[in-house]
């Protein structure tokens, strides 16, 4: 916690969203306690009969909730009245309470052993893992004759506190009374962050400060610079109100190219993965494609599918971008994409091993066929096709990329910049491609030997950390120097502040999600290309993540 | 006993919501089902044995289903792992 002026405490924390929200506390009732492993005294038919009641209660509970609320609320609780009538749930918790648990503790332990196993699975599995406290924790409420946790209930409009918002309580929040989200827990991928960013609603997650917070406390939520103010001032209540009013003038009438505010041009492609997400990113603005995944084709096929087959299905994403770029990704098969016809199986780490490029090379018929194809497809159509190849390591792997390209009829062929060694060798890398984008998102993962899909490095996968940003510089310089075009394709082209430092690095053109590129271009239009060069100096000299993203929310403080 | 090994279709695997309407679908039909993947086989009117299964889209799994109607049954639900539900 710090103090940004006298008699204001500022708390930290992950920002959603943009927004800036002044409102009263209230706080999320603090979670049920864990029950304690002791003995039962009640007896095991009493123990198991408490436990198998208090299940059908809180099923019969979560159920009644999810038809007040209707719609997809009602879904989600569903499901989670379906873990509590789960079978094997419940055959857990008979063996526990024959053991001589207590009711409350073999529920407790058999969702815990579940949970466990969610967790041990990772990524969007071990984030749902909480679902099952949440059961479980009703279920414990039940017993003890408690309230069942939940959200707050107010008549008036309210900044919601809370550790972290289950499944259960956000399907069944009344959005119309919450000004903002603030959880102590959870990251930019948990529950309460995807709820806010799904219904625009200002969220700073992971704020652990907020603990202190008490009701009817007044907060100012600033979920750009992912700050919770205390008793504000009201100079700092109408500077940031005034921010986000202008922000969204900004944004209602942003439209068109993307641009800085001096002019110059940079363009806002769309990452795709299919014909029918091309349809979404033209609607969205996109001024192409920045990254075309050719994967989603070939994921269910045992064989690759035919140069026919191929064709037809590029031809309808290039058909949403006449007279625009479309940057196709030859096949990126390996590591968390294995592909039985191309990949190699059993490899002891799949992330360092013959994936992207090298199983292409390894099978060089299928990039072959797959080149024809783009070739053929761009032929008849009017988008301007590249092709880009994944997980490249040397210039003479570039070189053998775009000469096959350029042989097989395909004029533009560029790498992705995702390896370090092919950051580090920038300069020669660039003569070697006709343009490069770099995939923020793998050049983490091997920048730090941090394995992007593992929980328990994900610290490590952040983009605005400088040792990530000096190789963007590389890369950056050496384009410029040689007249290459340098795009960014990853994540981290969607952070607006982020997506300002990549163009002062160097980054001649943007690819993100389609939904980011609003606030993206509302963003860069703020600034003049020596302000982003300015504030991509700070960032890259800065010793950590944080620091970066400090160093650069301070430069921009009026 | 009817059986099938097939791919599952969804974008995202069998997650949360489809994982759901799978189980549901199982529940309903009154037989027992088993669904394996790899070395694994669990109780497929179990949603927390079906989400821990981790069944991501392309994985092959094998439905093995007894009692009346098995065959139907076995088609009913082939048909709902060989759809993309997040599609």
């Amino acid at each position: 916690m710090s103090t940004l002026e006298q008699g204001s405490v500022v708390i930290r924390g992950v920002g959603i969203g943009r927004a800036t929200t002044v409102g009263p506390v209230l706080r999320m009732p603090e979670p049920v306690a864990d029950p304690a492993d002791q003995p039962s005294t009640l007896g095991v038919e009493a123990e198991q009969a408490r436990a198998a009641e208090a299940l059908v209660a809180t099923a019969a509970q979560l159920r009644e909730r999810g038809e007040a609320a209707g719609g997809t609320a009602a879904e989600v609780l569903d499901a989670l009245a379906m873990m509590a009538e789960d079978p094997a749930l419940a055959a857990d918790v008979h063996h526990r309470t024959a053991d001589g648990a207590t009711a409350e503790y073999a529920i407790f332990a058999a969702m815990g052993a579940f949970r466990e196993m969610l967790q041990s699975l990772g990524g969007y599995l071990g984030e749902r893992a909480g679902d099952l406290d949440d059961v479980a924790r009703r279920a414990i409420a039940h017993l003890r004759g408690l309230p069942a946790p939940g959200v707050p209930v107010s008549d008036r409009p309210f900044v919601l506190v809370a550790r972290d918002l289950a499944p259960a309580d956000t399907a069944t929040l009344d959005l119309d009374l919450v000004l903002a989200l603030v959880t102590t827990d959870g990251g930019p991928t948990s529950h309460t962050a995807i709820l806010a960013r799904e219904k625009g609603i200002t969220a700073v997650v992971g704020a652990a400060d907020a603990a202190r917070l008490a009701d009817g406390d007044v907060v100012l939520v600033d979920a750009e610079n992912g700050t919770v103010e205390l008793d504000p001032a009201q100079e700092r209540i109408d500077l940031a109100l005034q921010r986000t009013q202008t922000l969204e003038a900004i944004r209602a009438q942003s439209s068109g190219p993307g641009r800085l505010a001096d002019g110059h041009p940079v363009p806002l492609l769309a990452n795709i993965g299919s014909a029918e997400s091309a349809r979404e990113a033209a609607a969205r603005g996109a001024e192409g494609v920045g990254l075309f995944r050719t994967e989603v084709l070939f994921l269910a096929a045992e064989s690759a599918p035919s140069v026919e087959q191929q064709q037809q299905h590029y031809a309808e994403a290039f058909a949403h971008f006449a007279g625009q770029k479309v940057v196709v990704r030859a096949l990126d098969a390996g590591a968390d994409k294995p592909l039985a016809f191309l990949t190699d199986q059993h490899e002891e780490n799949p992330a360092l091993g013959r994936r992207g490029l090298r199983a292409l090379a390894a099978h060089d018929e299928v990039l072959r066929d797959q080149l024809t194809a783009l070739a053929r497809a761009a032929a008849e159509s009017e988008a301007h096709v590249q092709v880009m190849a994944p997980m490249v390591s040397t210039a003479e792997e570039a070189r053998w990329f775009r000469d096959l390209a350029h042989e097989l009829g395909l004029p533009v062929a560029g790498v992705m910049v995702e390896v370090p060694s092919c950051a580090i060798m920038a300069d020669h890398v660039v003569r070697a491609a006709d343009f490069v984008s770099i995939g923020t998102n793998d050049l983490t993962q091997y920048v730090f030997a941090a394995d992007r899909l593992l929980g328990t490095v994900a610290q490590f996968q952040d983009p605005w950390h400088p040792a990530v940003l000096r190789l963007i510089e590389q890369v950056g310089r050496a384009g410029a120097q040689h007249d290459v075009p340098v795009g960014i394709c990853g994540e981290a082209a969607a952070d607006p502040r982020l997506a300002v430092v990549l163009v002062g690095l160097g980054a001649t053109s943007l690819s993100m999600s389609p939904s980011a590129i609003a606030d993206v271009r509302a963003e860069l239009a703020q600034h003049s290309l020596d302000d982003a060069r300015r504030l991509a100096a700070l960032a890259v000299s800065a010793e950590s993540a944080e620091a970066a993203r400090t160093a650069v929310a301070e430069a921009l403080i009026p | 006993m009817a059986e099938r090994t097939l791919s599952v279709a969804s974008a995202h695997g069998l997650h949360a919501r489809p994982a759901a309407h799978f189980v549901k679908a199982v529940t309903d039909s009154g037989c027992t089902v088993e669904l394996q993947k790899g070395e694994r086989a669990v109780n497929a009117a179990s949603i927390l044995g079906v989400v821990s299964l981790g069944i991501e889209h392309g994985d092959e799994v094998t439905l093995r289903v007894s009692g009346d109607n098995a065959e139907a049954v076995l088609e009913q639900l082939s048909t709902f792992l060989e759809k993309d539900h997040d599609a």
